[in-house]
């Protein structure tokens, strides 16, 4: 499941006890709305990743590791490297996770994150073709969510970019039709930052970043991903919740100011 | 990227010969499946879709009942010959998000308190896939489950927008859908103003973002009028408009 307990008293209780706080321009844990918990990115720390990133906000938790290999393309773009992101809430990651492959959730939050870094053209996979149509590099990010406290996509969507950008992957060669580990590293072709925020309506506030305990409140998600030009690449709206027209803009608007400062923050600790 | 074929000619004529804010020919129909509680079939360009709802009815496994509301379950799936390449009919990665993320654009309007304890099940099934298949799937849902006698807030209707070539443009065809630079479904409850399904791919400069947003609103409120239509000529003959409803503009 979503890894967040949902208890329907004591959810409408702590609900009203937000909406009141919000109200006042109050978050339970004291941030203002559009305030980011602290965000903590450590890079290169497992050897035998090509990459790899792990990312505390808050009490949340996420580790991202690269592994690059060789293999056949996608039929529909035999001109372009293959690049995945799975991920998956590990039953240590909370009391309410469980075992087993990924669930809807956990899909969800890679495709999202996948999203981002893909329709940002972050990495440029055109650049990732050793014999077009036959052999590619391709660049598996997988996440192991290993503590759960609210806003996994953007926690996850940081240890991606970050991992990406600090990899360093095998140069392999293609001579003819065979395709040889050269024993060189290079890093990835990196050309944009990608950065998601994530919103929660609780009431008719929007904040950015909840926590577990604001995610189990929430009326609706938004998580909207912005690149180096401010430009919006992925974005999905989540929870069985509503968004106005005019608080969709609003989020726009929020997301690309977010993006911004978080963009220089990633940018440098994995620089 | 580089040399790609256009897209949307110098007159502005896209591949199917529409205008840039012009939707596809559209055609709904409600209760086909004598089986199901609420039935609808659209077709949507080329997307054929059939959607079925089923409940309210008992919770299987038990252990998933909500004792305060129905629990909504949702399934989007793809027949194995709606796309050009052979489908394997098990559920990929994309039909399980986008099972979620129709189920949440459905849920708003549904009132969902007044059957405790019950499932209430939604099927969606594409025949034929031609882009903008969720947007399509939710609205022939939405019709489903009124179909149904589901107690609902409001209807909801899906339309995509989206850039090709650069421009932003209305209801994206699959090659669009494909070649094009991005696609925006966008879900929402017409009379309620309240926006229940959004997804963004692509590149869209702030202002192209606020302009393809709007546009698939518009073009949903037109989607609307026609479901609308739908529902009024299953359970009223013909309904009171005599004009018949084409994809205008």
């Amino acid at each position: 499941m979503s890894a967040v307990k949902k208890n329907y008293v004591v959810e409408t209780l702590r609900k009203a006890q937000m909406v009141e706080l919000l109200a006042k321009g109050k978050r339970v844990d004291g941030r203002s709305q559009d305030e980011m918990r602290a965000l903590k990115i450590e890079t290169r720390l497992i050897e035998k990743a090509n990459g790899s990133a792990k990312v505390s906000l808050g009490n949340t938790q996420v580790i991202a590791g690269v592994k690059v290999a060789t293999g056949t393309p996608f039929a529909d773009t035999p001109d372009k490297g293959v690049l995945m992101v799975n991920a998956e809430v590990l039953p240590l990651a909370s009391p309410y996770a469980e075992a087993g492959p990924p669930d809807e959730n956990a899909i969800e939050l890679a495709r999202v994150v996948d999203r981002g870094v893909r329709e940002s053209e972050m990495v440029d996979l055109s650049k990732l073709v050793l014999i077009a149509g036959k052999s590619v590099y391709t660049v598996f990010v997988d996440v192991n969510i290993l503590n759960v406290d609210g806003n996994l996509f953007d926690a996850t969507s940081y240890a991606v970019v970050s991992a990406l950008r600090t990899a360093k992957i095998p140069k392999f060669e293609a001579d003819g039709d065979k395709v040889t580990n050269t024993g060189k590293l290079m890093p990835l072709p990196v050309q944009k930052t990608p950065v998601s925020v994530t919103m929660a309506r609780i009431g008719s506030v929007i904040v950015v970043d909840p926590t577990a305990e604001e995610e189990a409140v929430m009326d609706a998600r938004i998580t909207l991903t912005t690149d180096d030009d401010d430009n919006i690449c992925a974005g999905q709206k989540g929870e069985p919740g509503t968004f106005t027209p005019a608080q969709v803009m609003e989020a726009a608007e929020k997301a690309i100011r977010k993006g911004r400062e978080l963009r220089s923050v990633i940018k440098e600790a994995s620089g | 990227m580089e040399t790609k074929k256009k897209l949307i000619s110098d007159a502005g004529v896209r591949t199917d010969g529409r205008r840039w804010n012009e939707l596809r020919p559209i055609r709904m129909e409600v209760g086909q499946l004598k089986n199901a509680d609420g039935s609808a079939y659209i077709e949507f360009g080329k997307n054929k879709i059939v959607a079925a709802v089923y409940g309210p009815k008992e919770v299987h496994p038990k252990h998933m009942v909500l004792p305060d509301r129905a629990l909504i379950r949702c399934r989007y799936h793809m027949a194995p010959f709606s796309v050009d390449e052979r489908k394997n009919p098990a559920p990929s990665r994309r039909e399980i998000e986008i099972s979620k993320v129709i189920r949440e654009a459905l849920e708003p309007a549904l009132i969902a308190e007044d059957y405790p304890r019950a499932a209430i099940e939604i099927f969606v099934e594409v025949l034929q896939s031609d882009g903008g298949s969720r947007v399509a799937g939710i609205t022939a849902s939405s019709l489903a489950l009124s179909d149904a006698g589901i107690n609902m807030r409001d209807l909801v209707v899906g339309c995509s927008s989206g850039i090709v070539d650069g421009q932003v443009v209305l209801d994206l065809n699959d090659t669009e859908d494909k070649e094009g630079s991005g696609d925006m479904p966008v879900a929402f409850m017409p009379n309620l103003n309240q926006v229940t399904l959004l997804q963004v791919d692509g590149i869209y400069t702030p202002e192209n973002f606020r302009k393809a947003f709007e546009l698939a609103i518009t073009g949903g409120r037109t989607v609307y009028e026609m479901q609308r239509k739908a529902l009024l000529d299953k359970y009223f003959g013909s309904s009171p408009s005599e004009t018949p409803m084409e994809a205008e503009e």
